[in-house]
C-alpha cells in the first residue's frame, strides 16, 4: 500500500508544493491538508513545510502554533506517528513544544539563501535510516531565523540521547553546537532548518534531500498510525 | 437598486444620479488643481469634459489618472512606434502585463520602476515595488513565477571615495532595497532569479529600483481587465484601503526631487507579504472556479484607477458605494478612498449568482473582500457615499488623457570622446584585479543570497549566471530570462546605448541556449519637461525598436519612469531591458571553466574599443564613450552559440561585456575555480585586446574534440572564432604579463561587497 503523507498548509506556508514535488520524485502523491483540519488519523507521515505562516508577524511560527491542526499534529505525534518539520516547519515545531529549543535571527543578521553542508549525527531515526553516520549532504538553507537554540544542558542531553540529527559543517547561521535538525524524545519529530524538498532533482539543487524523504517511507511502511478519533 | 438586485448592497441610490449637477456634487475653485499637479489647461480640459467644474474628488481622480506616471502623457507617441507583433505574442502592450506563448503554456512578463519611493524610504518602496509589479502579472491570471531586480545606486564608501557623507546614504539605500526584496520577495514565496546591481555617481540622489516579474497561466485561463456585463458585481479583495499612499503616483513618480523630499514620506505606502501572498492564491483559486468576470490590480491611483479602466475597456459604466469599502480609518473622504494606494488590493468582476461562492473562497483564505459596486452601461464611473453621489465622470476620460508633444532638442555639445590612447599598464595583474573588485563588476552573491532563488523549484540556473534558466510548470521547453542596461553608454548615445542594451540581453540569453521571443522594458530618464532629456528619451526608444526588431525579439509593454532627478541633477538615460527567450533543449553549460585541458576560445571579433570601457572608467577615470555594434553579427552570434549549446559542444559560455575578455575570463576562472593560460590574439597591444567592450562576443571552453564541430558552425555564420589557450592550473596567466593565483581572483570577486557593505 502506498503510504499516505499528509503536507499542512497554513496561511503563508510556501514550500508545499516543492514538497508535494519531492514525494512525486519518489513516486508518492502527497495531499495538501489545510491548518483547520483537527484529525490527522490515517496518515503515514505530517510535513510542516517552510514559508511564512501568518506572515511570521509575531514570531516566526508563533502564531502557527496556535493554529487548530497544531492540536492534531501534537496527538499524532503522541501516538508515534512521523513529523517532519522543515524550515518554517521546525520554528512552529518548537513553538508548539513539540521540539525543545527556540531558532533565533541569524548571527550575521541577514537572510540566507545557499546550500549548505550538513553531517549526519545519528541513523537510529526514522528520517536518516538509510544514511549512514557521518555522511555530509548538500542540502540548501533559506531562512533569517535559523540559528538554533537551546540551553547548554539542553545541548549536553541532546548529544547524548543522539537527537541531534544533523550538524551544519561550517556553521552559517550561529546554531549552538551546529545544529540543524533536531528529533523529539520518541525520535519520530524532525525538524530541520535546511530544505530537504530542494534537492531530490539533478536539475535543481542536486539529490541528496531524496534520503530523508526515503528513510521516512520505508519507515511509515513499518508504522501505520491508528486512525485517530 | 433596480438595476443592480446585488447582495451586499443597500444603499438607497437617489433618483436622477445621472445628472452632473446632482445632489452631493460640490465644485471646487480654481487653484487646486495646481497643488495636486495639474496644468491649467489640462483643468479647462476636465472642464469641458464635464459640462461643469469638477469637485474636489473628480479633480483628485483626474490629476491621479492624468499624472505622467499613469497616463505616459510624454511617451506615448514614442512608445506606439515599437515593434509589438511576433509568432509568440498572445496579449502585447496595453494590459497588466505582456504575454506570450511558449509550448502551449501562457508566460506574462512586465517591469515596473519605484524609484522615487525607494529613495524615500527603501524597504517599504523595495517591498511596495514587488507587491506592486507582481499583481500586475496576477492581474492577467497568471501565477508569478520569477521576479528580477535591476538595481543603481550612487557609490558605496569604498577607499577614496570622494563624498563619505552620499556615500554612507548610499549604503543605507542598498542595505534597505536589499531587506525590503528580501523580506518581501521571500515571503510571498516567488523566486529572486537575476537582476543587475550598479554603482555610477549619477544615481546618487536618485536611485534605479526597478522589479520585473515573470508569470505562467494555461492559455485559456488568461484573464484581462475588463467589467462586461451591466448588473455584475464589483467585489474589492485584500487589505482594507486607509490614509497611506494618497498622491503616490502623482506627488512621488512624477515630479522631481529637491531638498524638501523627506516630507513626501506620507506618500510612499506600506507592503504586506502575507496579505499579498494571500491574495494571490485567493485570486487564482477564484480564477480556476471559473467566477471571474475580469480582474483588475490596485496600484497606482487605487479604486479610481482599477474601476475607471476596467470599464471603459469593456465599454461599461460602473457604480461605486464608497461606504462599502473596508477602511481601515473613520472620517476619510471620498477623494481619499478614491486615490488611496494602499497595497495589496485587487479588483475582481464577478456574475451575482457567484458573488457567495467568490466571497466564501476569500473567507477561506482569510482574505478580506466586499461587494462595493456594480457594473453599469451608463459609461460612467459614478461613486456614491451613503447613496449620496459624490463624483460622476465618463469612465473612458480618466484614461484618456492628454498626449504631449513636448520639445525635444539634442544637446548643443555632445558628450566629449575619451582618450582612448592609454599606455600599456605597468602592473597587469593590479588592473584586472582593480575591475574584479569594482563594486559595480564584482560577485553580487551579499545581494541575492539574501534573496531566496530555488523556491517552487524551477530554478534551474539563478543569480550568477548570464541569464536565469527557468522551469515551466505545464511545459517541456524552458525559459531563460535577463534584464539589462548601461545608462553610461546611454548618456554617451541614447540610441546606440539602449541598441546596446537589446544586445547584450540577446547575448545574455544565447550564453545559456535561449532564443529570445519578447522584451519589456523600464525607461529610466530625467525630466521630461527638459527638451534634451526628451529627446534622449526619444533616441532611447527609436533604438529600442530598431534594435528589437533586428533582433526579433517583439515589446510586450513596459513601463515609463521619468523625473528622475533631484535638485536639478538628472540621471543618466537608463533603459532597462528585460527579455525572455526559449531554452534549446540541452545545457545551459554555466559560465565556469570545468576540465583542465579544455580549449578557451572566443566566438566574435575583438576590436580596438576601448571607449567607454570599465577599465578607462576604472583604472583612469574615463568614463566617456560607447563601442560600435553589428546587430546582424549579434543574430549570427547567438544561432551559433545556440546551436553549439543544442548540440552540447561547449563545456562553458559566458557573455563578454563588462571589462571584457579580461573580466570574462577571471569570471569563468573564479566560478570554476580552475585557471587558464591565455595568449595575446595579433593585431592588438594585449591591453587593448583584455580590456576593448566590442559587443558581439561570447567566451567558451570546449573540449578539443568538439572544436572542429564549433568551429564549423561559426564558419558556416561568418562568426570569427579565435584560440585563446587552455583551461588548467590555479592562475589565470595573461601572456607573459600577468599570472593571478584563482584564489586571489575569487577573494577580491567575493570580497568586495560584504567589506563595502560592513558598517564602519
Amino acid at each position: 500500500m502506498t503510504p499516505r503523507v499528509a503536507i499542512v498548509v497554513f496561511p503563508g506556508s510556501n514550500c508545499e508544493q516543492d514538497v508535494l514535488q519531492a514525494f512525486a520524485c519518489l513516486g508518492i502523491r502527497a495531499e495538501y491538508v489545510w491548518h483547520h483540519v483537527t484529525d490527522l488519523g490515517g496518515f503515514d507521515a505530517v510535513v510542516l513545510p517552510g514559508g511564512f505562516s501568518y506572515g511570521d508577524y509575531l514570531r516566526t511560527g508563533a502564531i502557527a502554533a496556535f493554529s487548530p491542526v497544531m492540536d492534531a499534529v501534537r496527538e499524532y505525534a503522541d501516538d508515534g506517528g512521523l513529523v517532519i518539520g522543515i524550515c518554517n516547519g521546525f520554528q512552529i515545531l518548537c513553538e508548539a513544544g513539540l521540539l525543545p529549543g527556540a531558532l533565533r535571527f541569524n548571527a550575521g543578521l541577514k537572510f540566507i539563501c545557499r546550500p549548505v553542508k550538513v553531517r549526519v549525527e545519528t541513523c537510529d531515526s526514522p528520517f536518516t535510516s538509510q544514511a549512514r553516520p557521518g555522511e555530509i549532504f548538500e542540502i540548501p538553507i533559506n531562512h533569517f531565523q535559523g540559528n538554533y537554540y537551546c540551553p547548554p544542558e539542553v545541548l549536553a542531553a541532546l548529544t547524548a540521547e543522539h537527537r541531534i540529527a544533523f550538524r551544519y559543517e561550517g556553521n552559517p547561521n550561529g546554531s549552538a553546537g551546529d545544529v540543524a535538525g533536531v528529533l523529539s524524545e520518541g525520535r519520530n519529530v524532525l525538524g530541520m532548518m535546511p530544505h530537504p524538498e530542494r534537492a531530490v532533482d539533478p536539475a535543481v539543487g542536486g539529490t541528496d534531500g531524496r534520503i530523508i524523504f526515503k528513510s521516512m517511507m520505508a519507515a511509515a511502511r513499518g508504522i501505520r498510525v491508528r486512525a485517530v478519533r | 437598486m433596480s438595476d443592480a438586485g446585488a447582495p451586499g448592497i443597500q444603499a438607497g441610490i437617489p433618483a436622477g444620479i445621472q445628472a452632473t449637477t446632482g445632489t452631493g456634487i460640490r465644485t471646487t475653485n480654481g487653484s487646486l488643481h495646481r497643488q495636486l499637479g495639474l496644468t491649467d489647461d489640462e483643468y479647462a480640459r476636465i472642464g469641458g469634459i464635464l459640462g461643469r467644474a469638477p469637485n474636489h474628488a473628480e479633480l483628485a481622480m483626474y490629476s491621479v489618472m492624468w499624472s505622467e506616471h499613469c497616463s505616459y502623457k510624454s511617451s506615448r507617441i514614442y512608445l506606439r512606434t515599437l515593434p509589438s507583433e511576433g509568432p509568440h505574442v498572445l496579449i502585447g502592450p496595453g494590459e497588466g502585463a505582456g504575454v506570450v506563448e511558449v509550448d502551449g503554456v501562457a508566460v506574462a512578463l512586465r517591469i515596473e520602476s519605484h524609484n522615487h519611493p525607494s529613495f524615500i524610504e527603501p524597504v517599504q518602496g523595495a517591498q511596495t515595488g514587488i507587491g506592486g509589479i507582481v499583481r500586475d502579472i496576477l492581474s492577467m491570471g497568471a501565477r508569478p513565477i520569477a521576479l528580477l531586480d535591476p538595481l543603481r545606486f550612487g557609490p558605496l564608501p569604498v577607499e577614496g571615495i570622494a563624498d563619505p557623507a552620499t556615500a554612507e546614504r548610499n549604503r543605507f539605500l542598498v542595505e534597505g532595497v536589499v531587506g525590503g526584496i528580501s523580506s518581501y520577495g521571500n515571503c510571498i514565496g516567488v523566486p529572486t532569479v537575476g537582476g543587475e546591481v550598479v554603482f555610477d555617481p549619477c544615481y546618487s540622489g536618485n536611485p534605479l529600483v526597478n522589479v520585473m516579474c515573470i508569470g505562467v497561466a494555461p492559455i485559456e485561463r488568461i484573464m484581462l481587465a475588463r467589467a462586461h456585463g451591466p448588473g455584475n458585481l464589483v467585489l474589492l479583495l485584500g487589505s482594507k484601503t486607509g490614509r497611506d499612499g494618497i498622491g503616490g503616483v502623482s506627488v512621488l513618480a512624477s515630479a522631481a526631487f529637491d531638498e524638501g523630499s523627506e516630507t513626501k514620506r506620507p506618500s510612499v505606502q506600506v507592503g504586506d507579504p502575507f496579505t499579498e501572498k494571500l491574495l494571490i492564491e485567493a485570486c487564482l483559486e477564484l480564477i480556476e472556479r471559473g467566477v471571474v468576470v475580469g480582474i483588475q490590480d490596485l496600484g497606482g491611483a487605487g479604486i479610481c484607477c482599477a474601476t475607471s479602466e476596467s470599464a471603459a475597456n469593456a465599454g461599461t459604466g460602473m457604480r461605486i458605494h464608497l461606504d462599502k469599502v473596508p477602511k481601515r480609518e473613520r472620517g476619510m473622504e471620498p477623494f481619499e478612498i478614491l486615490t488611496s494606494e494602499s497595497q495589496e488590493r485587487m479588483l475582481v468582476i464577478v456574475k451575482p449568482e457567484d458573488a457567495e461562492e467568490a466571497l466564501a473562497t476569500c473567507r477561506r483564505w482569510g482574505l478580506g473582500a466586499a461587494v462595493i459596486g456594480e457594473v453599469t452601461s451608463s459609461g460612467r464611473l459614478e461613486v456614491l457615499e451613503d447613496g449620496i453621489l459624490v463624483a460622476d465622470v465618463p469612465a473612458a476620460s480618466l484614461g484618456d488623457g492628454p498626449v504631449y508633444h513636448r520639445p525635444a532638442e539634442r544637446p548643443g555639445e555632445a558628450p566629449p570622446l575619451p582618450d582612448t590612447e592609454v599606455a600599456a599598464p605597468q602592473d597587469l595583474a593590479k588592473d584586472v584585479l582593480a575591475l574584479v573588485g569594482d563594486p559595480s563588476l564584482c560577485s553580487k552573491r551579499w545581494v541575492w543570497e539574501q534573496y531566496d532563488h530555488q523556491v517552487m523549484l524551477g530554478t534551474v540556473a539563478g543569480p550568477g549566471a548570464d541569464a536565469a534558466v527557468l522551469r515551466i510548470p505545464g511545459a517541456r521547453k524552458r525559459i531563460a530570462v535577463t534584464a539589462d542596461a548601461n545608462g553610461r553608454w546611454c548618456a554617451a548615445d541614447p540610441y546606440l546605448g539602449t541598441c546596446h542594451a537589446v544586445a547584450e540581453a540577446a547575448r545574455n540569453l544565447a550564453a545559456v541556449g535561449a532564443e529570445p521571443i519578447a522584451v519589456t522594458n523600464c525607461l529610466n530618464f530625467g525630466n521630461p519637461e527638459r527638451a534634451d532629456v526628451m529627446w534622449s528619451f526619444a533616441e532611447s526608444v527609436r533604438g529600442l525598436g530598431d534594435a528589437c526588431k533586428a533582433l526579433g525579439a517583439p515589446v510586450t509593454g513596459g513601463n515609463v519612469s521619468f523625473y528622475n532627478e533631484t535638485a536639478g541633477r538628472s540621471i543618466d538615460p537608463t533603459p532597462v531591458v528585460g527579455m525572455v527567450g526559449v531554452v534549446v533543449d540541452a545545457g545551459p553549460p554555466g559560465i565556469a571553466f570545468r576540465r583542465p585541458g579544455d580549449l578557451v576560445v572566443l566566438l566574435g571579433e575583438t576590436r580596438a574599443e576601448l571607449a567607454g570601457s570599465e577599465y578607462l572608467r576604472v583604472v583612469h577615470g574615463r568614463p566617456g564613450g560607447l563601442p560600435s555594434l553589428d546587430l546582424d553579427r549579434e543574430l549570427a552570434l547567438g544561432r551559433v552559440v545556440r546551436d553549439a549549446i543544442a548540440r552540447r559542444l561547449l563545456a562553458s559560455a559566458h557573455d563578454c561585456s563588462e571589462g571584457g575578455v579580461a573580466i570574462a575570463l577571471a569570471e569563468c576562472c573564479q566560478a570554476g575555480g580552475v585557471g587558464a593560460a591565455v595568449v595575446q590574439e595579433e593585431g592588438l597591444a594585449l591591453h587593448v585586446w583584455l580590456f576593448s567592450e566590442s559587443a558581439g562576443r561570447v567566451l567558451a571552453s570546449v573540449d578539443p574534440a568538439h572544436l572542429p564541430a564549433l568551429s564549423a558552425l561559426a564558419t558556416a555564420e561568418g562568426v570569427p572564432m579565435s584560440y585563446l589557450g587552455t583551461v588548467g592550473g590555479d592562475s589565470l596567466r595573461l601572456g607573459e604579463e600577468a599570472d593571478i593565483p584563482v584564489a586571489v581572483i575569487q577573494d577580491v570577486y567575493e570580497n568586495t561587497l560584504p567589506s563595502a557593505m560592513k558598517h564602519a
